[in-house]
C-alpha cells in the first residue's frame, strides 16, 4: 500500500521547548488513523506541521509523495483540515460559508456541498451560530469534504459532540470513506471514542511517537501477562508492569510466544493497549536487566 | 433488510460479532437463502465502524460458505442450513447451555476442560444413537 503521509525525523520547538521531536511516521493511503494522546501531547502540533500550518524547525513531512505541504499548493489541495471545535464563521450563514469556500478552493464541488447539507436537514439559510454542535460539526466535515480531499484531517472532531452527535458524524464520516476512498486522520485524547472506526493507530505522548501501526497487528503482538509480582521479568518487550502484592499484570509486546513458566497470557483491549503505552511514557522504568521475558 | 448491532464492552472483536451474528440469524431462519446482507456501506452506516471490520467478516463468511459475495450487487446468503430451529427453540437451547456453562465454570473447569468434556459427551451420545 502507499504511503498517504511519511514524516522523517519532524520536530517542532517553541523557544527551548520541544512540541514534538523525532517524529517518524509511514501511514498508508485509504486507512482511518487514530491520533491519539493525551491533551498537551503534541497531536495538534503534529497535524498543523502536515497541512503547513507551522513550519518544522526540524525533519520533514510529505503527503502523496510530494515533499513539504506547507511550500506546495498542489499537496495542500488535496488535504481537508478541520481544527479543533470545528471553527467556522458562526455569523455567516451556511450558503455563505459554501460561498466562501467555492471563492478559495479551485476544485470545490458545490453540488456535493449543498447535498450533504441537505441530507442533514440543515437549512441553507441559517445562520451556523444557531446550529447545534452537533450540525456545527457536520457543517464544518462538509465544507471539508468538498474540497474533494484525498487525505482528510481532523482534529479532535468529536470530543465536544454529545453521544448522538457523535455516533452520527462518525457514520457520515465511514460512508464517506467508503464512497471516496479517503484516507482520514483524526486526533482524540479519547481511544475508546474511535475503536470502531480506526484500523490504524499513532500513540502520541510528551512530544514523541510512543507506538504506531495497524491496529489488529498491534493487538496481535502484544499480551497481558499475570503471574507472580516475586521475580519480576524485565526485557525490551516489556511495556507497563502493574503489580499487587502478590501477583502482577504486564503488558507485553511478545507475539505468540509462549509466557514465562508460571505466567498466563490473554488478548489486549485496544484501549488497555493505549493506556499502557501512555503510562510508560509517563514512569519510564529503571534500565531493563537482562531476564528473558519468553522463554 | 438485516441490521446488525455491536456491543462494545464484550471484548468479542467487532468482525467476529459480525460474523456471529449472521450465523445466528440464518440458524434461526431471520436471513434465508437468497437474502442480501447490507452492502459494506450500508453496515458502515448503520453501525459507524471502520469499512475493512465489514469486509473482513464478509471474507470469514464466504469463507465458511455461508455467504456468496456477487460482486457489483452484494453478498447474498448461500444455503440454509439443513436443520433450522425456531427463535424460541434456540434461546432455550442457550439459556440450557449457559446454565450449564456456569456450572462447569463453578466447578472449576477451564475452557480446555470444558472442551475436552464437551468432545467426549458429543462422540458417546453419537455412539449411542448409532447402536
Amino acid at each position: 500500500m502507499s504511503a498517504a503521509i511519511v514524516t522523517r525525523e519532524l520536530g517542532k520547538r517553541y523557544r527551548s521547548r520541544w512540541a514534538l521531536r523525532d517524529c517518524d511516521l509511514e501511514l498508508p493511503a485509504g486507512a482511518v488513523i487514530a491520533l491519539v494522546g493525551p491533551n498537551g501531547a503534541g497531536k495538534t502540533t503534529l497535524l498543523q506541521l502536515l497541512v503547513g500550518l507551522q513550519q518544522p524547525s526540524a525533519g520533514s513531512v510529505s503527503l502523496f509523495g510530494r515533499p513539504e505541504p506547507g511550500g506546495s499548493a498542489q499537496a495542500l489541495a488535496q488535504v481537508g483540515y478541520v481544527a479543533q471545535d470545528h471553527p467556522i464563521y458562526r455569523r455567516f450563514r451556511v450558503s455563505e460559508l459554501l460561498h466562501l469556500g467555492r471563492s478559495l478552493n479551485p476544485g470545490w464541488d458545490q453540488d456535493l456541498a449543498e447535498r450533504r447539507i441537505e441530507e442533514l436537514g440543515i437549512p441553507l439559510r441559517q445562520r451556523t451560530g444557531r446550529l447545534s454542535g452537533g450540525q456545527q460539526a457536520q457543517v464544518a466535515l462538509a465544507l471539508a469534504l468538498a474540497k474533494r480531499p484525498k487525505l482528510l484531517i481532523l482534529d479532535e472532531p468529536v470530543a465536544s459532540l454529545d453521544p448522538l452527535a457523535r455516533r452520527e458524524f462518525l457514520q457520515v464520516l465511514m460512508a464517506t470513506v467508503v464512497d471516496e476512498g479517503l484516507t482520514v486522520l483524526l486526533s482524540s485524547h479519547n481511544v475508546a471514542e474511535l475503536e470502531r472506526v480506526c484500523d490504524h493507530l499513532v500513540v502520541v505522548a510528551d512530544g514523541r511517537v510512543q507506538l504506531a501501526g495497524d491496529v489488529e497487528a498491534l493487538l496481535g503482538e502484544h499480551r497481558v501477562l499475570t503471574g507472580p509480582s516475586g521475580g519480576l521479568p524485565d526485557g525490551p518487550g516489556m511495556i507497563h508492569v502493574d503489580r499487587a502484592d502478590r501477583h502482577a499484570h504486564i503488558v507485553a509486546r511478545i507475539g505468540d510466544a509462549e509466557p514465562m513458566p508460571g505466567w498466563a497470557a490473554r488478548p489486549i483491549g485496544l484501549e488497555e493497549l493505549v493506556l499502557a503505552y501512555l503510562r510508560q511514557a509517563r514512569d519510564p522504568r529503571p534500565v531493563p536487566s537482562e531476564l528473558e521475558l519468553s522463554k | 433488510m438485516f441490521v446488525f448491532q455491536l456491543d462494545s464492552t464484550s471484548g468479542v472483536p467487532p468482525y467476529l460479532q459480525l460474523v456471529h451474528q449472521v450465523r445466528q440469524a440464518i440458524t434461526v431462519g431471520y436471513l434465508r437463502e437468497g437474502d442480501r446482507l447490507p452492502l459494506i456501506r450500508e453496515a458502515v452506516e448503520q453501525l459507524a465502524i471502520n469499512p475493512n471490520t465489514v469486509s473482513k467478516a464478509y471474507r470469514q463468511l464466504e469463507h465458511e460458505g455461508l455467504v456468496d459475495p456477487r460482486p457489483g450487487v452484494g453478498t447474498f446468503v448461500a444455503r440454509a442450513p439443513d436443520v433450522t430451529v425456531s427463535p424460541a427453540q434456540y434461546a432455550k437451547l442457550r439459556r440450557g447451555l449457559e446454565r450449564w456453562l456456569r456450572e462447569a465454570e463453578a466447578a472449576g473447569l477451564d475452557d480446555h476442560a470444558i472442551g475436552a468434556l464437551l468432545a467426549i459427551v458429543r462422540r458417546d451420545v453419537a455412539e449411542e444413537g448409532a447402536a
